[in-house]
């Protein structure tokens, strides 16, 4: 199982979910209609390290996290 | 150095340690950017969240970058709430001479403002409203939403 954790604002407990690629995940999202705001200004990190690519794969254990637009300071 | 408090900063304890502690290294520059919470549109203060896993990530490429041209930095920042006047950020470069430190403060805070993983809440009539409008995709963001 891979776990979806929602970072910030977006006020949603984490998901686990069957899937292998972020692909599966970004499919499953699109069905959830509390994630549609969100899809296309999050950032994406795979066990902590930002990634680029739909095609990251996935294995048992792993931590997704999406990173709404930021604003520190 | 990343520092994490909860709640304002304190800066003139924090400003000075760091002073202390760099003095005897013969850096010719220090330059500390404050940041201060304004009154503007009738907020009580700001409020924020730090995803600190990626933020310490993100510091130690900054700072191994500048270590390059022989420059250190320093970073605090507040976690939770922050109320106007007080201080929840401060970014500082110390560097052998000064064209180095104004550099690279400028281009960090910069790139603090848009990469740091950070979110910002107004404190407004007892509710804590994300900063939507001032907020910036990190780069690279958006590739959920993308079409299969």
């Amino acid at each position: 199982m891979v776990t979806i954790e929602f970072l910030g604002p977006i006020q949603k407990a984490p998901l686990t979910l069957e899937v292998t690629s972020l692909r599966d995940v970004a499919e499953a999202l699109k069905n959830d209609s509390e994630m549609a705001q969100w899809l296309d200004s999050c950032a994406v990190a795979v066990n902590d390290t930002l990634v680029a690519s739909l095609d990251t794969s996935l294995k048992s254990g792993d931590k997704v996290s999406l990173l709404p637009p930021v604003c520190g300071g | 150095m990343l520092e994490l408090y909860d709640g304002a900063l304190n800066v003139s304890e924090i400003i000075t340690r760091w002073y202390a502690q760099e003095v005897d290294y013969n850096y010719g520059a220090y330059i500390p950017f404050i940041g201060t919470v304004r009154e503007e549109d009738g907020i009580e203060g700001l409020s924020f969240d730090v995803y600190e896993p990626i933020l310490s990530s993100w510091f130690d490429a900054w700072q191994a970058k500048v270590e390059t041209l022989g420059a250190k930095l320093k970073m605090a920042h507040s976690r939770g709430d922050v109320l106007v006047h007080q201080s929840s950020y401060i970014a500082a470069v110390f560097s052998p001479k000064r064209r180095v430190a104004l550099e690279t403060i400028e281009k960090f805070v910069e790139d603090f403002k848009v990469s740091a993983p950070i979110w910002k809440y107004d404190l407004r009539g007892g509710q804590r409203l994300y900063a939507a409008d001032r907020s910036t995709p990190i780069l690279g963001a958006g590739i959920l939403g993308e079409k299969q």
